[in-house]
């Protein structure tokens, strides 16, 4: 018995329209919503809704015996909920067959796993809750930004909960090994390892329709005996592709769907199963550890990260974006949160790469840009515009971790404020109830004052005030208050405070911030 | 081969480009090379080919000894070579101004009487092909095509003429009736035509009508620089980034967008001077220019430069551009290159052809120019990516690669 397990990447990035140096500071839209739309609604028309179509039919044809799964970067979904919301639909209703899995990755389709665990961890979050909102499933698999995978990867993944990720077949890294396997991680044993078998997935995806190949022309009864023909103990076949292979990278004309309609029906007679990344992982064991200490990735004929990060104006496109990650991080600005998130899509360095020959043509050929030149230049204008903005809500002459203390001390200044206001508020209640007549109801100003004293440790100015009215100059005298540890002001009053329930959250709160503070330095 | 320049007295990029590829035929090595000018110094390298002066080449019969031609040409040419030509003078050319050794005059630039010169050069070229035993005649540009035709009649040997330039990109269209039926001439009479862009191919093959089959392109390269030049450095105190144009300030050469590249990043930059080196008839009319944008205390005119100011004038910059409006090949880009400055080019150059690491934007399009200056300058990724790779790149453009190529062409003819 073998198993072929399919797995499709779907992605398109938020283009960036041409920026000119002139609109640095004074135009803070950086889309070509055009190309966007035009490009994929072109794709999802000649592609993604055919291959939806056909997939559908083929689970409804073969029961459950034909699975596949799916990872699409968040930026994708947004595209299509926009443009295409008809394929939204249809890949629900894919979904509610049961015979689909969802795959975890990051958000934008960064490389924030190469530079900045943080932003991974939190881009994969909202990934998986962007999954489960439209499709109802949790996803337990990872892959990464085009299968970049190396040891450190591993361990982040695997502390975030997935038991398993999907990677490529580097030579490399594999030499004799085979990918019609499944491994483990050698930085996680736990981490099981699902490769790429790079022979089989670009046969359909890059070499079905050219006529000069050797084996052309491809049919299912060809295919599915090279699968059939692998040595006995070479179970697994991983077919991982981009999704638009059907009916884009090979046209319709190229009779690719029948072709992929065909394998259920010959992979029956040898006994060749489809299983989702999930069961693969369920049922095989891993027969090795594999060490991975640089990363690789399934791109261009070095299978690293020179797509992206090949040349110096990657490198510093990148090093400067997140540079700034954690500034960003710290704003609530809904605007550049998402421009945050747009910014850090992989292709916007895959168009800067400056290789030539064949990997150079793929790269031009997804480039809207006409040199690595233009896309660099273009890429960095609309950079410093960003960067002007997050610099412009927080200033970079205050370093990190002052500047996180700071908005702890006004955070924590707000709930005690609140809570403050609540007791007031109640013993102004118990003051009307109180019919001894010892404390006239005209004068529930002085009441709070005993309250106030906890506040004062926070800022010296606070005294002259009431607590009630204190909100607007709390904020404001923050910075005088710079001096405290992050942590105190919540941990001193927390006990001072009589309600187990405002105590609560802040407490929390600052213990949870603590380590992001530490890793700024 | 013909030749109207070369080093070290030249005025354009044809002297520059007859050297080299001559220096890079020479070391493919089993040539022999003649190389005729119309009035050498005495001061042109002389190890890789024999050098010839029409000036020194007599047309009329003189009665001189040899220590007399000695002490007049001696330091240009071998007197025995004046005897040799002596011996084979065909008609008798009295009646032109010949000087005390039966030789014709020439000033060897670019004079009101260009056109007699020409032909003057012409009837030199009868005398010398029936003197210096060769297989191949090669002339470079229109100005020796006459000569070539000539010699080839006289001789029979295959020609091959060399164009550096057209009419069309001197004059931007308004051709010169008499430089184009010069050119046309060649070009019918010439057995194979080189080119030193597919640009000017396109424009022989279109403009003049002539078969594409005899049009080949040979892309011009660069002499590697000398020690002492790479060693330059930019003057100390140097704040600000310099951005240059080099070259004649002509219709050509698109000066006009560079003033207007540069008004539009002097909006937005401080930093940052222009500098446009070389003279010519747009000059005044760009300094009126930048004055009347508003720009002209950060732009700034040097006047020519030549010889080592114009790799101090490099060493000194941060972008090169050359907004040429057409330009057959361009073989200063390859020199700032050379002194690691980034460039910038327009794609209506020859040499765009043939270079990945610079930026192309068309001549006319001074919105990308600005960009792409404003990006060189405020990007320091950007500056050391073109450096770095620019200086790799050129260091492989050698004249030995053109003049194999070249060598392959005569062979082709020779063996027809």
């Amino acid at each position: 018995m073998k198993a072929i397990c399919f797995y499709f990447q779907i992605h398109q990035p938020f283009r960036l329209k041409h920026y000119r140096f002139f609109d640095i500071g004074n135009d803070h839209y950086y889309y070509d919503d055009f190309a966007d739309d035009d490009i994929i609604t072109r794709i999802a028309q000649r592609s993604y809704l055919p291959a939806n179509e056909m997939l559908l039919d083929m689970i409804k044809e073969h029961g459950k015996k034909f699975k596949v799964a799916f990872s699409i970067s968040g930026t994708a979904l947004e595209q299509l909920e926009q443009y295409v919301p008809e394929f939204i639909d249809s890949m629900k209703e894919l979904a509610a067959t049961g015979c689909v899995e969802f795959l975890s990755e990051t958000y934008a389709h960064s490389l924030s796993s190469l530079y900045d665990p943080e932003e991974f961890a939190l881009q994969v979050k909202a990934h998986d809750e962007k999954i489960f909102q439209l499709f109802g499933q949790r996803p337990k698999v990872f892959r990464n930004t085009e299968l970049i995978y190396d040891d450190d990867i591993a361990s982040m993944v695997y502390s975030m909960g997935f038991k398993a990720a999907i990677t490529a077949d580097a030579k490399h890294v594999l030499g004799w090994r085979s990918p019609n396997f499944l491994y483990c991680s050698a930085s996680a044993p736990k981490l099981k390892l699902m490769l790429k078998n790079g022979k089989l997935s670009d046969d359909i995806s890059f070499r079905f329709s050219n006529p000069e190949w050797a084996s052309y022309p491809l049919t299912a009864d060809k295919y599915i005996n090279w699968i059939n023909e692998l040595p006995q103990e070479e179970q697994l076949v991983n077919l991982f592709m981009n999704y638009d292979a059907f009916g884009e990278l090979q046209p319709r004309e190229s009779g690719i769907f029948e072709f992929i309609k065909a394998l259920p029906r010959f992979a029956a007679e040898h006994d060749i199963q489809f299983w989702t990344p999930s069961e693969v992982v369920s049922k095989f064991k891993p027969v090795a550890e594999l060490a991975v200490p640089y990363p690789m990735s399934w791109t261009d004929e070095a299978r690293d990260t020179s797509a992206w990060l090949g040349n110096t104006l990657q490198q510093e496109a990148v090093r400067k974006l997140y540079s700034i990650g954690e500034r960003v991080r710290l704003c609530r600005d809904r605007r550049i949160k998402q421009d945050w998130n747009y910014l850090q899509a992989s292709d916007h360095f895959f168009y800067m790469s400056t290789k030539h020959n064949d990997d150079g043509s793929v790269h031009s050929h997804y480039s809207p840009y006409d040199s690595p030149y233009t896309a660099f230049t273009n890429y960095m204008n609309v950079l410093s515009d960003f960067m002007t903005r997050v610099e412009e809500q927080y200033p970079t002459s205050i370093d990190n971790e002052e500047l996180n203390s700071l908005l702890l001390t006004i955070r924590n200044q707000e709930q005690e404020i609140e809570k403050l206001h609540r007791e007031v508020e109640m013993m102004r209640n118990n003051i009307v109830k109180d019919t001894t007549g010892d404390f006239p109801i005209d004068m529930p100003i002085e009441v709070p004052d005993p309250v106030a004293a906890p506040v004062l440790d926070v800022g010296p100015t606070l005294e002259e005030k009431p607590a009630p009215k204190k909100k607007a100059p709390a904020a404001k005298k923050a910075p005088a208050a710079k001096k405290a540890e992050p942590k105190k002001p919540a941990a001193k009053k927390a006990p001072a405070a009589k309600k187990a329930e405002p105590k609560k959250p802040t407490a929390k709160k600052a213990p949870a911030k603590k380590p992001a503070a530490k890793k700024t330095k | 081969m013909f030749g109207w320049e070369f080093p070290p007295h030249i005025l354009g990029g044809l002297g520059t480009a007859s050297y080299g590829l001559t220096k890079g035929m020479w070391e493919n090595g089993d040539m022999d090379i003649t190389f005729v000018i119309p009035k050498p110094w005495g001061d042109e390298p002389k190890d890789f080919a024999n050098i010839i002066g029409a000036n020194s080449t007599p047309v009329a019969w003189r009665d001189v000894n040899w220590d007399y031609v000695q002490s007049r040409i001696g330091n240009v040419m071998d007197p025995q070579m004046y005897f040799n030509l002596r011996d084979h003078i065909y008609g008798d050319f009295n009646y032109m101004s010949t000087n005390d050794l039966g030789c014709i005059e020439f000033s060897g630039r670019y004079p009101e009487n260009l056109l007699e010169e020409i032909n003057n050069y012409s009837i030199v070229a009868g005398v010398i092909a029936r003197t210096v035993d060769c297989d191949v005649i090669h002339s470079h540009d229109w100005l020796t095509y006459p000569a070539g035709i000539h010699a080839k009649q006289v001789t029979g040997k295959p020609l091959v003429i060399h164009v550096h330039a057209t009419d069309f990109d001197r004059s931007r269209g308004n051709v010169n009736p008499t430089v184009f039926s010069i050119e046309k001439d060649g070009m019918n009479n010439a057995d194979h035509i080189i080119t030193v862009s597919n640009l000017t191919r396109r424009t022989v093959i279109e403009k003049y009508g002539i078969s594409p089959d005899k049009v080949t392109t040979v892309h011009n390269a660069v002499e590697p620089l000398n020690e002492e030049l790479l060693k330059l450095e930019a003057p100390p105190g140097k704040t600000s980034k310099v951005i240059t144009f080099l070259g004649r300030i002509t219709m050509q050469k698109g000066p006009e967008y560079f003033v207007e590249a540069a008004a539009q990043v002097l909006h937005k930059v401080n930093n940052a001077q222009f500098v446009m080196a070389g003279s010519g008839d747009m000059m005044d009319k760009m300094i009126r220019l930048a004055a009347k944008r508003d720009i002209a205390d950060r732009f700034h005119f040097t006047g020519f430069l030549k010889g080592k100011q114009v790799y101090e004038m490099l060493a000194a910059s941060d972008v090169y551009i050359m907004p040429s409006v057409s330009e057959p090949f361009g073989i200063s880009p390859l020199e700032a290159m050379q002194m690691g400055v980034p460039s910038i080019i327009s794609k209506q150059s020859g040499c765009a052809e043939i270079l990945d690491n610079v930026i192309k934007i068309d001549y006319w399009d001074i919105n990308a120019m600005a960009d792409a200056i404003y990006s060189i300058i405020q990007y320091p990724a950007m500056f050391n990516e073109l450096r770095e790779q620019g200086l790799a790149e050129v260091n492989q453009i050698t004249w030995d690669k053109a003049g194999a190529k070249v060598i392959n062409i005569y062979r082709n003819l020779i063996n027809r």
